[in-house]
């Protein structure tokens, strides 16, 4: 019960993105198209719930006054598995999100779910939150992809969209009639 | 050299400006832009530890990591010796200057997970810089971000005082700002 509540949270309601403005960088500058936002939100959601898992295992154990440099190295490990990992089997993406991988050690999500979350909870609560937190960045960083290769591009995850001519005419027409409708009345 | 370093040094102030050309270092950027005076601070000690910051990773890329073959330990060095630096800096303008302190005090722990300094770091190491360039670029990409927060800043500062639509209050406006900003500094792509 306790899991599904700290997973549901990062969803929606506490939303990374939309709800803390957190790790603003990689939301902006990799979802020029939707597979890149994918790709990040998923390599992030790795970091997130390994080193939660991680740093709450340790949280009994690690002196307050060096906690941060503690998490920061943590992070970091687990950014350089994800950045040999992508490196190793999707060389593509690892090529488009470049630079912003090793950036992953200084998103505010990690540090910020590190600090407020794993450092007091227990480790399969923190797992959760972690999932939750990472999925609901994945989700915001894909529909802003979306949104920016649909018009950007006119396509989708690599596919043109074929009925998007058709549609676009349609919306617009039944747009104008709508205006149309509300000057006569 | 001299023509290169004075094209890195304006390619990193104005047409690669790291905040709105690259989009790396946004959360100061939206964070720490309400107040002039304040950007001002912000801007400044992320310039003094960019530059030092270069020059101290360059060392270190160049006679440690590549010397022993260690370039995956790239990421967690590079944020250790920022952290490390940060403290430091912080420690020794407690000592020198308290007045100095009061101004960049508040800001200087805030730069440990600013993303551009480590950003600029990895750049410098991409271009396979040496040690004059590294120090130029990461003085220049400071400068930029520094130009970057102030302009903004400086708009923010009217747009408190505008009726704004309600839905807009608040951040929306200021990423529609920045926009609008971005699209500006894309001016400067030809200059080079």
């Amino acid at each position: 019960m306790n899991f599904a509540k700290e997973f549901s949270k990062g969803l929606i309601k506490e939303n990374p993105t939309f709800g803390l403005l957190l790790g603003m960088c990689p939301t902006l500058a990799v979802t020029t198209a939707a597979v890149n936002g994918l790709g990040m939100g998923l390599a992030v959601t790795f970091v997130l719930v390994c080193s939660n898992l991680m740093i709450s295992l340790i949280r009994n154990i690690v002196p307050s006054k060096i906690r941060i440099p503690i998490y920061v190295v943590v992070i970091a490990t687990f950014v350089t598995v994800v950045d040999m990992v992508m490196q190793a089997f999707v060389p593509s993406l690892h090529q488009v999100l470049g630079l912003f991988i090793p950036l992953i050690v200084v998103n505010c999500i990690i540090l910020q779910r590190a600090e407020a979350f794993a450092s007091q909870h227990a480790p399969l609560d923190s797992v959760a939150d972690g999932l939750g937190m990472g999925l609901g960045f994945t989700g915001a960083l894909t529909i802003l992809g979306s949104i920016r290769e649909i018009l950007g591009a006119g396509t989708w995850f690599g596919k043109t969209l074929f009925g998007a001519a058709f549609m676009t005419l349609g919306l617009l027409i039944a747009l104008l009639n709508y205006v149309r409708a509300r000057r006569t009345v | 050299m001299g023509t290169r370093l004075v094209i890195i040094f304006i390619s990193g102030i104005l047409i690669n400006n790291i905040v709105l050309s690259r989009s790396i270092g946004i959360c100061p950027f939206l964070g720490v832009s309400k107040q002039v005076e304040t950007a001002i601070g912000m801007g400044l000690a992320v310039t003094f530890v960019m530059t030092v910051s270069s020059a101290a990773t360059w060392v270190v890329q160049t006679y440690v990591l590549e010397k022993f073959d260690l370039m995956y330990l790239q990421t967690i060095t590079f944020i250790l010796i920022i952290a490390a630096l940060v403290q430091f800096v912080e420690m020794v303008i407690l000592k020198s200057s308290p007045t100095l302190y009061q101004g960049l005090g508040v800001y200087l722990p805030l730069i440990t997970t600013n993303c551009a300094v480590l950003g600029v770091t990895i750049i410098n190491v991409d271009n396979h810089y040496n040690l004059l360039e590294s120090m130029i670029n990461g003085c220049a990409v400071a400068l930029g971000f520094t130009l970057a927060i102030v302009i903004f800043a400086g708009i923010r500062e009217r747009l408190a005082f505008s009726d704004i639509p309600k839905p807009f209050q608040g951040f929306p406006i200021a990423l529609i700002t920045a926009g609008l900003l971005s699209i500006a500094f894309l001016g400067f792509q030809g200059l080079l």
